[in-house]
Order: structure tokens, then C-alpha cells, then sequence
């Protein structure tokens, strides 16, 4: 997710480099959150004011936008973002003792993110790996088959 | 088209990714420099090859078709060796599947008729060609050069082709619409926002098979008078985002797409826009708002998007399935098409199997099979063979079928007066351990979080059935519960807007249609007969069973359980947080839920 913390001048000018890739119509402002959202691991309220005046568009309209799609966060994340999979195809297959796991695991409660930013616990909708559930994903890595037990080894392996 | 004597299709679903896939053909490609053999062999990617739930890695070997599976890295050198150098079969890690022959794999289970399905595992996704050298942009080509866009709308229509998003809408008749109605600008759009929990056809389709989705949409747009199309792809969807940009280049690449698509003069150009994480997209005109860069909120019908589309232009949706079939429709003709399915429901359509049943994965099927067939001969029955308690069918907002519902024949007709809908296909089979009040409130808990807010049924409605359920899972239902919920359903159903509000009460509204003694045993016993609702059950030691091995006491999360070594174990009611641990590690079963 966020490889380092990036502020002021420096999102002002990753905003204004996005802008020029895309050009500036409305149709692209969900893309370019996408990228902003993917740098910063959140759209800071920098990246929407910046936004608001290069694509000539009223921050309230960015702001709603960004807080509508869940993929999309306004707050800051921690440095991995873990995802675990609530629906119905996981959760038959025992995706709620695993759940139930993680959280005891991290003591966090969905949504919420670790005191020392090192985790931040979410919900995702359906990955379509139902095959293979329960599903998570952390950061970019997908684990399907989880099990309760699986869960300590799984988390060990992000620093 | 360069020669190889041989190609190894290897995997890159995202399970087999996560296994190591890439590293894989890495490791394949090396061997083959080292051996000399990379003029002659070629190493393809494909979409899902054999059992994801198996260890290791999967590839297939053609011309032989030869299934090797559960491989390691380490394997690699050796059957490069046997198979491609010294060229024979290394039965050693034929582990599992016996050899495999072409037909089988293109017709892998009884009563399984693949048209949408049929290239998937069988070409590379990333390489024209491939799609090309099987009939593939055959059907655009009769199209251009000797239909006119009416004579496609009749085929279309003629073959009785119905909206496979679920809400089964004639396809030609939309594009009719479409056809006849006023614009400076016309959009073909394809639904890729495959959200359903439980569907998982169209990623394949788009993994697996992404030309076919892009021919059938340009031939629309030529049928409708278009000339610019988006696909609308959910974000969770990574792999086929990509898999359909490269195909989209390729296609513009071989003059499929842009100006003058093969000379006709007809120009069609497509783009491929990402989604962010929003169920109700789904929903057509939610999808159109998203494109245009706004929150994704449906707005009411009429004006429909065949009048007032993206952009206000006249726009025409279909969803990635739909599409998938029209080149063939074209092909093999109208009368073909209609000759497949049941009634009014023509052709075959995609189910994504899961929950309990053996075989889950996704299958294709004419229409009018039943479900029983479906669940025991293509599913395999129920895992461990236990009882089959239910089927959930189409989503989140379809109905939860009972037994008594096996014999009923698929289709959209039969399936919406079950009180369940066809929707994108997903089909979650329950056995007897589900309880059904827990899973009508795991699904309102779904469409309630997905609601979009803006129409007040959905909102509201929606979060005072869950409120309902959760208090009748926790023990503390009361006696005209029961009417309350029969009563939002039917105004939920009645008064929202979009097809996620109207459609949202129909797993509580076929639960009490089929469940009621579960919902009663809730309420009125204060008992969960299927013990999962945590409030309603209570873990004990059974005396004589317990041999004192202080293996649940070591584990228990809360030290609720205490007793001496080689001395019956008691579990204190109140400090258990009924986690389940002790009843899953016991290994005297002496662990019982009550």
C-alpha cells in the first residue's frame, strides 16, 4: 500500500501529473482517485482540494464520490490492509470462525486500524473466488482455504 | 502464427497466482532455453485448470492433453526432460487426474452443454490468435459483410437470447430500442460489475474468454448505431481489468476495433472503465452514474437508458454473459440457439456453484434442468454427505429453495414464482448444519450495507429487518416479529427504487415461507435447531466421554473450561464466549453443543 508518507507540495504535484494523464473530465475523476488512493493508501484531504481546482470540480462532489465506493477511504490506512471476504459463499464455508480468529488475532474490530499502523482490519465484498473459501486478501496477496489455525502463520509473514 | 509442436497452458487464476504460477512458467521458460526447446514448445496462460483445492500447481500439455498436477517448482526440470525432450508422459505426476482426453476436458461433466464456456482453459486469453484460430470474429465478419444492423436485431430476437444479468429482458428487443431511438451519440455498455456474492462466471468469461465479450459487443453496436462502448468492470476484479485491455489493444490492433472495422465503414471503439467497490453498480443506472465520474445511485425508470443513457444518450446494457453468446448466435443461427433451454428461456446459462456441495466451481447448463440434477449429478451432492437443507439462488436478493424445491425446472419463469429469482447465477447450497434464520440475516446484513440510501424503503427498511433478525439470533425475538417481517418485506419490495431494494426481502421472505419452524423455534423455544446462534446454544463435557486430556482447557481463548488431569471437564457457562474451539480440537468428541 503506501510505500511513504507523501505530503504537501509532493501531492499537490502527484495530483496535477495525474490530472494531465487523464485530462481533466468528469468521467475521470474515479480513475484518478483509484491512483491517488493507491499512492497514498487514502485521499487525503491535500489530493482533494488540489483535485477540486485542477478538475474544475467542487470538493464536496470529490468528497462524496470518494466516500460512496468502498475501495475509495478518506482516512489514512495502515501499512498492510487486510480484507477479509463477508459473503455468503465464505461465510457457509466457515469463514466465520476465521473471522472471529483474525480479530481475536489482531484485536482489532472491523474497520478499524492498529494502534502502530502496521494493520488496518476490512470487510470486502465478493472476490468471486468462491471456490475456495473462506477468502482474504492481504495488501495484493490472495489466501483462499483459510482456516482458523492458518491465521497466525498467514499474518507472520508481513513486517 | 508461429509453429510449436507443443503448448503448455499453465493456470494464472488468482488462486494459482497466490501458488506461484508465474514463478511457474518462469522457471518452465528457463528449462526450455536450457533444453533447447523454446522454438518448439510454447507456454501459454489460461484461466482455472483443474482443482484449485489441490496442492501445488496445475498445467496442461497439448497436443497429448495431459494433466499434470499438484507440481512444485522442483518438478520442473524433470518433466521438461521427459515430456518434451524424450517425449513421453511422466506418469509420476499424472497424481491425481488420469490422462485426459480433448473431449473430456471440453465436456467435463454429464448434461453440461458449454457455449459461453467453451473456449475457457482451451485458448490463451492474451493472445488473439488463439481466439481467431477458433471461429473466433467469424460471427463480425457475416455481420458486416452480409447482415444488415435490423437482419441482427430479427437473429437476436429470434433466438429468444434474454438478459443473463437476471432480469431476463429479450436482448434483441433492447437493441431494437435502442435502434429506433433519436441520439447525435450511441453507447454500448457491457455489465462487467459482476457483484453478487457467490458469482464468479463473469470474471472467467473475462479472464478466460475476453474476445468473445468484445465481438459480441461490437456486433451490438452495429445493430444499435453505436460508436463508442465501455465495460464496466468491478474493481475486486483485477486480473480481468487487465486481461481486457490487453485483448481490447489487440483487437484495435487487428483493425477489430476503431474506425472502419474491416472494411464495412462501421467504426466502434471500446474502453474499459474500473469500478471502486460499490454493489449497487450493478444496477444499470447506478452504473452509468459511476461512469460518468458520480456516486453510483440509481436513478428511476423511465426515461430508460435505450432513451436517456450515459450522458443522457441513448445507451444500450448488457451484461458480459449476454454478450458472450451473441458471436455464436450468429454463427450457428437463431433456430440453434432457441432449440436449447425450457419454455421461454432459451440457450444455457452459467451457474457458479458453492457453499456445501462437492463439486463447487462454475458450470454450464441448458436452461429447464432441475435443481436436483444440477446439485447431485454436475455438483457431486452435498460434502461429507450430509442432508441438503437449502438452496440460495441468484445472490443476495434471490430466495432460499427447500427440498421440496429440487424438482423444479430452471428457468426465469419457474424460478421467480419459487419466490427466488435466476439473477447472475449464483447458486449457495446448504446442508443441514445451516440455520436459516442466521443466513436471512447474514443476507439482509449484505443488502442493508449495500444500500445506497437514497430511497427510503431500502434504507430504512432494510435496517429494521436486520435489527428484527439479529434480536430473534440473539434469543430475544418476540411473538408479532413474524407479521413485522412479512410486513417490510412486502413494502420494501413494493415501494423501492431500484432492483436491489425490491429484491432485497426475498431471502427473509422465502425463509418464512420454508423455514417458519426455524424463525418459531427461535422466538418461541429460544433454540436454534441447527446450533449456530451463539445465544441459543451452550457448550458441555459429556461425562463419560471425557478422558481428562486438558486439551480444550490448554486451548480455550477465555479459561472457561477447568478440571484435573485425567478428571471430567467442566465448561463455565459464563465466562464461554462459545467459540467452538474445545468442540473442534476434542478428539474424544466428548464436546457436545446444546
Amino acid at each position: 500500500m503506501a510505500t511513504e508518507v507523501k505530503e504537501g507540495q509532493d501531492i499537490r504535484n502527484m495530483v496535477r501529473t495525474l490530472v494531465q494523464n487523464h485530462g481533466d473530465e468528469k468521467a475521470e475523476l474515479i480513475p484518478i482517485l483509484h491512483e491517488i488512493n493507491r499512492e497514498l493508501g487514502y485521499i487525503s484531504d491535500e489530493a482533494i482540494k488540489e483535485l477540486s481546482k485542477r478538475m474544475n470540480l467542487p470538493s464536496s462532489h470529490i468528497y462524496s464520490v470518494a466516500t460512496f465506493y468502498r475501495m475509495l477511504s478518506t482516512e489514512p490506512r495502515g501499512r498492510h490492509v487486510i480484507q477479509f471476504c463477508e459473503s455468503a459463499p465464505c461465510h457457509v464455508a466457515g469463514g466465520r470462525l476465521v473471522w472471529q480468529k483474525l480479530q481475536r488475532e489482531l484485536g482489532l474490530a472491523k474497520g478499524e486500524t492498529s494502534q502502530d499502523d502496521k494493520w488496518t482490519l476490512l470487510t470486502t465484498s465478493c472476490l468471486g473466488l468462491c471456490g475456495v473459501g473462506p477468502v482474504m486478501v492481504i495488501d495484493n496477496d490472495i489466501y483462499g482455504n483459510v482456516t482458523p489455525e492458518q491465521v497466525p502463520g498467514i499474518l507472520k509473514n508481513y513486517e | 502464427m508461429a509453429y510449436f509442436r507443443s503448448h503448455v497452458l499453465v493456470s494464472v487464476d488468482p488462486v494459482c497466482v497466490e501458488k506461484g504460477a508465474y514463478e511457474l512458467i518462469e522457471t518452465l521458460q528457463d528449462e526450455l532455453v536450457k533444453q533447447g526447446l523454446v522454438e518448439e514448445v510454447q507456454v501459454l496462460e489460461t484461466s482455472r485448470i483443474g482443482d484449485p483445492e489441490t496442492e501445488g500447481l496445475d498445467l496442461m500439455v497439448y497436443p497429448e492433453a495431459v494433466h499434470y498436477t499438484k507440481l512444485t517448482l522442483d518438478d520442473v526440470p524433470f518433466l521438461v526432460e521427459e515430456q518434451f525432450l524424450k517425449g513421453r508422459i511422466a506418469e509420476q505426476y499424472i497424481r491425481e487426474t488420469k490422462r485426459v482426453v480433448d473431449e473430456e476436458l471440453s465436456a467435463p461433466k454429464t448434461k453440461e452443454v458449454r457455449i459461453v464456456l467453451k473456449n475457457i482453459g482451451e485458448i490463451d486469453p492474451l493472445n488473439i490468435e488463439d481466439y481467431i484460430a477458433r471461429d473466433g470474429y467469424m460471427a463480425l465478419g457475416k455481420v458486416l459483410t452480409e447482415m444488415t444492423p435490423e437482419e441482427t436485431i430479427q437473429e437476436v430476437l429470434d433466438s429468444g437470447l434474454r438478459g443473463r444479468g437476471g432480469a431476463g429482458f429479450p436482448t434483441g428487443l433492447k437493441w431494437r430500442f435502442i435502434s429506433n431511438a433519436e441520439g447525435e451519440q450511441k453507447y454500448m455498455i457491457c455489465n462487467a460489475d459482476e457483484g453478487d456474492p457467490g458469482a464468479f462466471a463473469n470474471r472467467r468469461v473475462l479472464e478466460g474468454d475476453p474476445h468473445s465479450v468484445i465481438e459480441g459487443m461490437i456486433i451490438g453496436a452495429y445493430a444499435a448505431g453505436a460508436s463508442q462502448g465501455y465495460i464496466y468492470c468491478r474493481a475486486e476484479y483485477p486480473i480481468a481489468v487487465r486481461t481486457m485491455k490487453t485483448a481490447i489493444e489487440q483487437a484495435r490492433n487487428f483493425g477489430l476495433l476503431g474506425d472502419d472495422i474491416l472494411g464495412s465503414g462501421f467504426s466502434f471503439d471500446l474502453e474499459v472503465r474500473m469500478g471502486a467497490g460499490a454493489f449497487v453498480c450493478g444496477e444499470e443506472t447506478a452504473l452509468m452514474a459511476s461512469i460518468e465520474g458520480q456516486r453510483g445511485e440509481p436513478r428511476p425508470r423511465p426515461p430508460f437508458p435505450a432513451q436517456k443513457g450515459l450522458w443522457q444518450q441513448p445507451s444500450n446494457i448488457n451484461n458480459v454473459e449476454t454478450y458472450s453468446n451473441i458471436p455464436q448466435i450468429i454463427l450457428k443461427g437463431a433456430e440453434w440457439f432457441a432449440s436449447l433451454g425450457y419454455k421461454k428461456s432459451t440457450g444455457t446459462k452459467t451457474f457458479s456453484m458453492a457453499g456445501d456441495v462437492k463439486n463447487t466451481g462454475l458450470i454450464e447448463v441448458p436452461f429447464g434442468i432441475t435443481l436436483r440434477e444440477i446439485i447431485y449429478d454436475v455438483g457431486g451432492g452435498i460434502k461429507e454427505d450430509k442432508k441438503f437443507k437449502a438452496v440460495q439462488t441468484g445472490g443476495p436478493m434471490g430466495g432460499c429453495l427447500p427440498e421440496s424445491h429440487l424438482d423444479l425446472h430452471m428457468d426465469y419463469e419457474a424460478l421467480a414464482e419459487a419466490g427466488s429469482i435466476l439473477g447472475s447465477g449464483g447458486l449457495v447450497v446448504m446442508d443441514e448444519d445451516t440455520c436459516m434464520v442466521d443466513i436471512a440475516r447474514f443476507f439482509m446484513d449484505f443488502t442493508q450495507d449495500e444500500s445506497c440510501g437514497k430511497c427510503t424503503p431500502c434504507r430504512i427498511g432494510t435496517r429494521r429487518i436486520l435489527e428484527i433478525l439479529t434480536r430473534i439470533c440473539e434469543g430475544k425475538g418476540k411473538p408479532d416479529d413474524i407479521d413485522t417481517l412479512r410486513y417490510l418485506c412486502e413494502q420494501i419490495n413494493e415501494n423501492s427504487l431500484c432492483g436491489l431494494g425490491k429484491g432485497a426481502p426475498n431471502p427473509v421472505k422465502s425463509t418464512l415461507e420454508h423455514f417458519l419452524d426455524e424463525y418459531e423455534a427461535h422466538i418461541y423455544e429460544k433454540r436454534c435447531p441447527a446450533k449456530v446462534c451463539k445465544s441459543l446454544i451452550r457448550f458441555e463435557i459429556i461425562d463419560g466421554l471425557c478422558t481428562g486430556c486438558t486439551l480444550c482447557a490448554r486451548n480455550c481463548p477465555v479459561d472457561a473450561i477447568s478440571g484435573e488431569r485425567r478428571q471430567t471437564h467442566v465448561i463455565d457457562p459464563d465466562i464461554c464466549i462459545k467459540c467452538g474451539i474445545c468442540e473442534q480440537l476434542c478428539p474424544y468428541d466428548a464436546i457436545e453443543i446444546k
